[in-house]
């Protein structure tokens, strides 16, 4: 699993030291690796390129043309299956309806845990950390028998919200180990400041630290958003009915069957694809900053 | 990941919550944990408790009677050739999830982060890391059947249209339901292609932290750029290093998505890998019993991965004191 953390963006190079470097002509050396780089990146995004470049073939053409060919006439054909055969939005619906809950109630539960841990310093918080990782390491298999019977006996099968409490659990051990030493080193002079004006601990937390620890909150959100999005084996094993599938569950269940024409595989992949480059886009910021820190200290 | 229990306990003097109130207890504390600590013990501790008992007995499922199997399901674990063979393909798991990811990002991220970062403009580099993180957030199943599209087994594949252009002769190999060593060699590629964005972004993090004046001063004294690397980079991220290879490792050790979508375990199971094993056999198997065996042999084993890594880590820590 991925780490995140509060980290602020590292300072960038000091601009003197950065024209003093470029001022030295290039070597041809460099310009080699710079080609491995950019051969290595190409490489990555070569597999969604050919999605895109077949996606819009109709399936004579296909069927008659190399993968690497430009489509002989633009056709959305495949999509148009794809739309029509599956209920794409039902789907999309689904995903960001679970998303958005388990990463807004994940947050708070992280919060919760880490007051009382961080700030608390109750007896026993190092194993209590321990007992909530638990979650992060117990492989999905374990979970998942005795969670069905659970959920069947709730009558939450097929319901988003089986999903939902089973990963605000896996994702809130994550945010309860990086909030909890991240308020544990929380200014003790804000603290002792907003309990000599009187406040309630709940208030102190809501008015005081919430508001501080909001950067953190919010890249942990986006993150818990899209682990969840990518969640495969429990999805799969509690939702059932066609219209609780979420995305990736979806276009899994499009690929198994024997029937599906090619194009409409292709086009739904590039469908299903593309909501992770919109979230990409608008937080590509937030996530290559928040990968990274909390992992070392 | 770990220093902060060892923080925690090696301060004595801050033992008293840190809101000071009077004549409040710590005892309020506790109430906070209380929706956390529900959530946790409904969701992954009576699921444990559930697995490891059922362990120890037959069950075929649904109405039957479970009966008492001792250590049966636990015996015959050790002598399951498919548990077996499924561990043995774990080993090339971590080569491609762990090892190849590791050494790959490395090499790029120092690539990105000397050359192209400090040559070519930041612009560029981050633009470059961005690319090779895009795969970390693409849903594994989407990344899986665009996989599976590409090795598609006949002329309708696009690798096999690529190799009869390439060859000249009609190629159709089928990658993935043909033989283990071709379904195997895919899945590893996947994996790979999956993983390789994560270290390169956390060890160009940790670049940053790493003074440029030694760079500038090894590079008075004559170093290439590979001895720098050697004698400077190495040392200086060993920390990241450590801890992309625990994530990384207890990833592998519970790996799924990709072999359930690529291959299905085939062909004739034998691209098993233990979670697949395990879940296999929930849903098809005839004894719940030993499904909930191979579940806890793999519970056991990562736990127990972890508490090394982190051992080790603590004594690493403690000697650079």
């Amino acid at each position: 699993m991925t780490a995140v953390a509060q980290a602020p963006a590292p300072a960038p190079q000091s601009p003197g030291k950065d024209r003093r470097n470029k001022a030295r002509p290039r070597t041809p050396a460099e310009w080699v690796m710079l080609i491995l780089a950019v051969l290595g990146a190409i490489a990555i995004v070569f597999p969604m390129l050919l999605l895109l470049l077949n996606a819009f073939k109709s399936p004579q053409d296909y069927a008659n043309s190399g993968p690497l060919e430009l489509p002989q006439a633009l056709s959305f054909e495949g999509i148009k299956t794809f739309w029509e055969t599956q209920n794409f939005p039902r789907a999309l619906w689904n995903s960001i309806f679970i998303s958005t809950m388990v990463a807004i109630i994940a947050v708070i539960v992280s919060v919760l845990n880490s007051f009382a841990i961080g700030i608390g310093r109750v007896r026993g918080r190092t194993w209590i950390v321990l007992i909530f990782l638990m979650a992060n390491l117990v492989p999905q298999e374990m979970l998942f028998d005795p969670l069905f019977k659970l959920y069947d006996d709730l009558g939450l099968l097929s319901n988003p919200w089986s999903v939902i409490l089973t990963f605000v659990v896996i994702q809130s051990a994550f945010g309860t180990y990086l909030l909890s030493s991240l308020l544990g080193t929380f200014p003790k002079e804000i603290l002792e400041a907003a309990s000599v004006d009187g406040a309630s601990r709940w208030r102190v937390l809501r008015s005081v630290i919430v508001p501080i620890v909001r950067p953190t909150l919010s890249v942990l959100m986006v993150f818990f958003f899209i682990w969840t999005w990518n969640e495969f084996l429990l999805p799969l094993a509690f939702l059932n009915t066609s219209d609780s599938l979420t995305v990736p569950l979806l276009l899994e269940q499009l690929n198994g069957e024997r029937q599906t024409d090619t194009t409409t595989l292709i086009a739904g992949t590039l469908i299903s694809i593309i909501p992770t480059i919109i979230f990409f886009l608008i937080f590509q910021r937030t996530l290559t900053r928040g990968i990274t820190a909390g992992a070392v200290k | 990941m770990t220093s902060t229990p060892q923080r925690m306990r090696t301060r004595p003097s801050d033992e008293a919550a840190r809101i000071p109130q009077r004549g409040g207890s710590k005892l309020g504390y506790w109430l906070y944990l209380i929706p956390g600590a529900l959530l946790v013990g409904l969701v992954i501790f009576y699921p444990i408790v559930r697995n490891v008992r059922l362990s120890f007995f037959h069950w075929r499922g649904g109405r039957a009677e479970e009966s008492f199997a001792g250590l049966e399901n636990w015996i015959a674990l050790f002598g399951d050739q498919e548990f077996l063979q499924s561990f043995k393909n774990i080993i090339l798991v971590i080569i491609a999830m762990v090892i190849v990811p590791t050494l790959l990002g490395l090499i790029i991220a120092a690539l990105l982060f000397d050359v192209v970062g400090r040559r070519f403009g930041a612009r560029l580099s981050s633009f470059l890391r961005a690319t090779y993180y895009l795969p970390q957030i693409l849903p594994i199943a989407v990344a899986g059947v665009m996989f599976s599209w590409i090795l598609k087994p006949n002329s309708d594949g696009v690798l096999n249209q690529f190799l009869t252009a390439l060859t000249g002769s009609e190629v159709e190999i089928n990658w993935l339901g043909g033989q283990y060593s071709t379904a195997m060699a895919s899945v590893m590629v996947l994996m790979i292609w999956i993983q390789i964005g994560y270290p390169v972004v956390i060890f160009m993090a940790a670049l940053q932290r790493v003074d440029p004046q030694l760079y500038e001063a090894a590079e008075l004294d004559g170093a290439n750029w590979f001895q720098r690397f050697r004698a400077i980079t190495l040392p200086m991220i060993q920390p990241e290093v450590f801890v992309v290879a625990l994530t990384t490792t207890i990833a592998a050790l519970k790996v799924f998505a990709p072999v359930f979508i690529l291959t299905g375990g085939g062909p004739s199971k034998s691209t098993y890998v233990p979670s697949f094993y395990a879940y296999q056999e929930f849903i098809r198997g005839t004894d719940k019993g030993y499904a909930a065996t191979i579940a806890s042999a793999i519970t056991i084993l990562v736990v127990v991965v972890a508490i090394i890594f982190i051992r080790v880590q603590n004594r690493a820590e403690r000697k650079d004191a």
